[in-house]
């Protein structure tokens, strides 16, 4: 076993099968701590169960995953929920944030979940994101990019080793999916390993390796040449 | 802020901004709990205000002549009366029946004292007037039937005296009597004229004595009574008594069931909702999950709100199960509700129960909500 480069993320020979359908096919991928990967892929071809593998979510039907070097395949839900809460940032195409709460209150969230409420911190995130201003406002009250945007400030609170995001920018315009590739910029160059899955070759562009996926088999991998 | 505040601002936020829901469980608590307390509050006072009733209501002593005499000395009856506490006496009436005629017809004729009759049997419905002269008479109501006899008309009644002599006279009819009992077939008038007319004085068939006093009570002055006035046989009317705690504790009983139905009810109502409510808040409950929050801080948002609604519900269930109460005792006692202001706290408890033991399939549900379906466009 090499040491040398960290891997974050190394999957072995992994398979999803739901009932008859094979969404995942002996896949292996190893992610470096750091790194910028992009999944690509038509429709059904497996993409979201990738995600939700690698983000403790569920468990593969066979095969090995290794997360910050750990072994996750057999763990129980409740040592997976720690390993999500403690090591995963989760971005999402509807955005999802709480109704009910706030901007802000959507951000501290995580920070509940995760450990300490910290509202300076919380605020700072939000700065970061470029929404300061309207911390006090409700999901309704904000547009698809500035909720975007939260979930991004979400996802980065608790300093996550892995930022997942499964098509950010896939319900934004062209002013606001380049608002978001910036953060995701921004994050990567501050050391932070992010996968992301898209639709959209200009997106994957930012990415240092991309991945194509075909009925749940990994079809192509490149390397981008910054 | 800390994480209790934190807690206590998504419970909060997540009642009063998600309105239109919420609003139904807590209009199914509040009823639930408006019930409870009206009811447990009415069923506290009934016996009570029912003893006060029931306890001036009617004679439950009946004086009769012992060792199988038919007729009992009305001396006797004040030496007895005389040993009943004065302040729980409400009233001894002697009746003395004698048969007479009247147009051919047998009628019974008893005589009493009507100032104490009303006393022991307020619930004579009298249409007319009470008689006050020895002239005057009531009848009952059948026998106003049957003759076709009002007030302002006079009736003649004839009959044999002691000394064997027919007497008649012409009375006048101040009132018609109805009962729904056996006095509806009888005339009543002063017993004093009828000694007169009868020709013999001091005698009585029977005395009805009304003591505002529980069951034990009466038993001992029975005994008492027994001993020393040996010629008086007290017998305590059991019709009364028993009707008296068997209607309550019935009508309890009736009421109870109700209550227990309405809480099902409200336990039915508030665990549908908080059913939909859970279905509708899945994405919500993923997120959470997906954001690391584990199955004990889902149940406690959930239980959280539980209570909030449980709490809020009781509230407005003691503020209205007071008015009803108030309401209820009003209209049919004529009587303000004496609050015991322990059932406040023991609604509220019920309440939050209740409201507890509804939502723990839904919360069950949601704890088994996949985190994975927050990625899928589901
Ligand atoms: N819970 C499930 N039960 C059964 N089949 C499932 C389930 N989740 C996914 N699948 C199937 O697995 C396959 C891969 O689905 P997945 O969501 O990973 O695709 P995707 O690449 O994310 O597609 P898209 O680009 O449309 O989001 C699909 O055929 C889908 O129908
Ligand atoms: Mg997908």
């Amino acid at each position: 076993m090499e040491k040398t480069t960290e891997n974050i993320l190394e999957i072995r020979d992994v398979s999803m099968i739901y009932g008859q359908v094979k969404a995942l096919q002996n896949i292996d991928l190893t992610v470096r701590k750091g790194e910028w990967l992009a999944i690509m892929g038509p429709s059904g071809s497996g993409k979201t169960t990738m995600m939700n593998i690698i983000g403790c979510m569920d468990k593969p039907s066979s095969g090995s995953v290794i997360l910050d070097g750990r072994e996750i395949s057999g763990m129980s839900s409740r040592a997976l929920t720690e390993m999500r809460r403690d090591r995963i940032g989760l971005i999402f195409q509807q955005f999802h944030l709480i109704s009910y709460l706030t901007a802000l209150e959507n951000v501290m969230v995580a920070q509940y979940y995760h450990s300490m409420i910290d509202e300076a911190e919380a605020l700072q995130a939000l700065e970061r994101v470029g929404l300061k201003d309207r911390a006090k406002h409700l999901p309704h009250q904000l547009s698809g990019g500035e909720q975007q945007r939260v979930c991004i400030a979400r996802a980065l609170i608790n300093y996550p080793r892995l930022i997942l995001a499964d098509e950010p920018t896939g319900n934004l315009d062209e002013a606001n999916e380049r608002i978001v590739l910036d953060l995701l910029r921004r994050l990567h160059a501050e050391g932070s390993t992010i996968i992301v899955v898209t639709h959209s070759p200009e997106v994957a562009e930012y990415a240092e390796k991309t991945i194509v996926l075909e009925h749940g088999r990994i079809a192509r991998t490149t390397r981008n040449a910054d | 802020m800390t994480k209790r505040q934190m807690y206590m601002k998504m419970l909060l936020s997540s009642l009063l901004r998600r309105r239109s829901r919420m609003t139904v469980a807590l209009l199914a608590i509040a009823i639930g709990a408006t019930v409870l307390l009206g009811m447990t509050t009415i069923c506290y006072d009934i016996p009570r205000q029912m003893g006060r009733e029931f306890r001036s209501y009617g004679a439950n002593m009946v004086f009769v002549a012992a060792g199988g005499e038919t007729m009992l000395s009305l001396s006797d009856v004040d030496r007895a009366a005389a040993l009943l506490p004065r302040e729980s006496l409400v009233g001894v009436t002697p009746y003395r029946y004698k048969t007479v005629r009247s147009n051919m017809q047998p009628y019974t004729l008893v005589g009493t004292r009507f100032e104490q009759v009303r006393k022991t049997s307020p619930w004579w419905k009298v249409s007319g007037a009470w008689p006050t002269t020895g002239t005057e008479i009531l009848i009952g109501s059948d026998v106003a039937e049957f003759a076709r006899l009002s007030p302002g008309r006079t009736i003649a009644i004839s009959g044999t005296n002691a000394k064997g002599a027919r007497f008649s006279r012409e009375m006048t009819i101040l009132g018609v009597v109805r009962t729904g009992g056996v006095e509806d077939d009888f005339l009543f008038m002063d017993l004093t004229a009828l000694e007169e007319l009868a020709g013999d004085a001091g005698r009585v068939e029977l005395a009805e004595v009304s003591v505002a006093m529980n069951a034990a009570g009466l038993s001992a002055l029975s005994a008492l009574i027994q001993r020393e006035v040996p010629t008086i046989a007290p017998r305590l009317v059991k019709r009364v008594t028993q009707s008296e705690t068997s209607v309550l504790s019935r009508l309890q009983a009736l009421v109870y069931l109700v209550t227990l139905v309405v809480l099902v009810l409200t336990m039915i109502c508030v665990a549908t909702t908080m059913m939909t409510v859970v279905m509708e808040r899945r994405k919500e409950i993923g997120l959470k999950k997906a954001l690391g929050a584990e199955n004990r801080s889902i149940v406690a948002e959930f239980l959280g709100e539980g209570v909030c609604l449980g709490l809020g519900g009781g509230l407005l269930g003691v503020a209205f199960g007071w008015l009803f109460a108030q309401t209820i005792s009003v209209n049919v006692f004529g009587r303000a509700i004496s609050f015991n202001i322990y059932l406040v706290p023991a609604t509220l408890a019920a309440s939050i129960i209740v409201t507890g033991a509804a939502c723990l399939i839904p919360i069950r549900s949601a704890t088994e909500v996949e985190p994975a379906l927050v990625l899928r466009g589901e």
